[in-house]
Parts: structure tokens; sequence; C-alpha cells
């Protein structure tokens, strides 16, 4: 792997980071609930990318897999924790 | 309804889950093809109390052009989004709720025009009245209410009733 | 391992590193915007474009890795395409019903029924 490519891999990795700190900042500073949820799906979808890069780095395809599980995850996450702020109960 | 209408209840979404089965299994060995004929034969008849309407899309054509509509305007908005919050503490972009008169009633067109709404970065579907007349909006910057409201009916409205009405 | 042209690493490297800025320009403006409403706006930035950049990313790697066409990525724009707005739309409703509940000011009333027309 070239110094270019792998330059940019660090790179975006490290974005991913800084971006999910700013965003667990909001996860702590709320002030409401649906910002706390909506950072929880944010933290999920930089993780989601993460495994996608990673996949990129060690050239395997499993980390793909993993990527697709945690998108699948967060969705039911957050949209049961949307409902439950919604109405208080999870399954109407 | 003829034999093939029942054994096959949705072409469509059994194609889907034929193409999604070899796609994962990134093989199109005889073992997953079988597999995944199954899969597209047994979901969509054990599911067919989930789905309310049948979906019938006419003209493939205005379908391809409006996915790239939308693509196209998912970058252009993605870049104007990204500058403003860039210079956000230079000039406020001017946001705002905008209330949408609809003339759009199929479910299905409807669930297709908020997929559309929320994937852009400049608008969130934000409610829909319960008759279905109106929705609303919020808009990243929009200057000229009216004008917005135009585009809005002409550039996602128009293609999604020739698809589903 | 086979060498990559330089043009195709230039390209991935491109689109990793433009979704890397995408990402964190939808971070800060998650965290800086004043408002809910607003908020919603920046992290569909990363849900479209970040996404997309990185999957276009490795398909270019991995079909020219594997000299063959390998699309099984798009596997993850046609996911996050279903379930990104139906959870940001959950939020959307959640929002506005929590405001109007709690009598925020700048909340738009429900939209009424129109017995009118």
């Amino acid at each position: 792997m070239s110094a270019l490519l792998s330059g940019a891999i660090a790179f975006a990795l490290g974005c991913y980071a800084v971006a999910s700190v700013l965003v667990v900042i909001r996860l702590i500073r709320g002030p409401r609930a649906q910002d706390r949820v909506f950072a929880l799906d944010l933290l999920y979808f930089h993780a989601m990318l993460v495994m996608l890069v990673l996949g990129i780095r060690h050239r395997s395809d499993t980390y793909f897999e993993a990527a697709l599980l945690i998108a699948l995850f967060s969705f039911v996450s957050s949209s049961a924790m949307a409902k439950f702020i919604l109405r208080g109960e999870v399954i109407e | 309804m003829t034999f093939l209408g029942k054994l096959v209840p949705a072409p469509l979404l059994s194609a889907a889950l034929f193409a999604l089965w070899l796609a994962l299994a990134r093989s199109t060995s005889v073992g997953q093809v079988v597999l995944g004929l199954g899969l597209a034969l047994a979901v969509p008849l054990l599911t067919s109390a989930l789905r309310l309407t049948n979906v019938r899309v006419r003209r493939p054509l205005v379908v391809v052009r409006f996915i790239l509509r939308v693509g196209y305007d998912v970058l252009l908005s993605n870049f104007e989004v990204a500058w403003d919050v860039v210079r956000w503490r230079w000039r406020r972009p001017r946001s705002k709720f905008v209330i949408v008169p609809l003339d759009l009633r199929d479910p299905l067109g409807l669930a297709a025009l908020s997929m559309v709404t929320t994937v852009v970065p400049g608008t969130v579907w934000s409610e829909l009245a319960l008759d279905r007349r109106a929705l609303l909006l919020h808009v990243w910057n929009v200057g000229d209410e009216g004008a917005f409201v135009a585009r809005f009916k002409a550039r996602y409205e128009e293609p999604l009733r020739e698809i589903f009405e | 391992m086979n060498q990559l042209p330089l043009w195709v690493e230039a390209a991935v490297a491109a689109l990793l590193v433009l979704s890397g800025l995408f990402v964190v320009i939808s971070a800060f403006g998650f965290l800086r915007l004043p408002d809910f409403f607003l908020r919603m706006h920046p992290p569909a930035l990363a849900y479209t474009f970040g996404s997309w950049c990185v999957t276009l990313a490795s398909i270019l790697y991995f079909s020219m890795i594997e000299s063959q066409l390998v699309l099984h990525p798009w596997l993850i724009i046609i996911t996050l395409s279903i379930t990104v707005p139906v959870t940001t739309l959950l939020l959307a409703r959640v929002a506005l019903f929590r405001r109007r509940a709690a009598g925020a000011a700048d909340t738009p009333p429900p939209l009424t029924l129109r017995r009118d027309s």
C-alpha cells in the first residue's frame, strides 16, 4: 500500500474520530432527549464508516458485513428509542 | 388472478430479494442461486399480509430520471449546506418551516416523497397533515417561499404522481 | 499482492478525504447549530455524501484488487437510504410533539384538517 493511500486512510479515520468527539459533546450537552437519540444514531453511523475504511485498509471483505450489521442495529435502536420518547412505550 | 400471479404476488420484491441474496452471498454457485430463489418465492408469500397495496410502477424511464435527479440534488444540496455550516459565524441561512400543499395521495408515493425530502440535506420532512393535503417541511435556506413550493412540487411531486398514480 | 495503478489510489484517497471532511463538517454543524430542527440538516451530509464517498471508494478499490466488478458495497447505500429517512422522520415527529407539549414558542401549530376543500 502506497503512502498516499495509507495517508488518506489515516486522515479519514482521524476525521471520523474528531467527528465522534464532537457528537459525544452534543450527546452530553443534550439539551433534550431527541438530541441525544440523534447523537447516538450519528455515533453508530461513524462506527459504520470506520468499519468500511478499515476494510479498505486491511483489504478484507469481512468488515463489510460488520458495517451492514451496524447500520441495521442503528436503525432498530434509534427508531425504538424515538418511539419510546414519543409515546413512552416501544411497541404499540 | 393467474397461477403465476399467485405464485409471485410481488415480482419486484422477489427480484430485489434475489439480487440482495446473491450480493450478500457474493457468489453465483448453484446452491446460492437455489437458496436465493427459495427466499424470493417464500418471503413475498409469507409477508403478503404486511403489504397494504401492490406496487405498480409505471413508466420505468421516469423512475430512472427521478432517481438521477434526486442524486444530483443531493450532491448540490450537500455542498450548499456544508458551505453554509462552515460560514455559519458570518452569514446565517434563512431557515424556516414551509407548508407545502400536496396533490399526491398515493401512500407509496408519499413514502417515496418522504424518503427524498429527508435524504436531501436541505429539507427535513416534519409533519404530514392527517388528511394528506399538506406537508410541513423544515427548509435550510429559503428565500422566496412561493418559488420554493412551486419548485418542490414540479421537481419531486409531479414525477411521483406520474409514477404511482 | 498486485500493485494498483496510481490513478486508482489517488481516486480512492480523494474519495476518503472528501468523506472525512464532510463527516467532520456535519458533526461540527450538529454541535454548533442552536436549534434542533437546524441541527437535523447537517447529519444528512454525512448520511448521504459521507457514506457515498466511502462506498464508492471501496467499490473502486476492491474492484481493482480482485480485477472484477465488486458491487456489494452498494448494499450499504441502499440500506442507508431506506433506514435513515425512517429514523430522521421519527425524530422530527418526536421533536415537534415534545416541543408542542412543552409549549415552545418557535414551533409551528399542528396542520389542521381543512374540511372546506
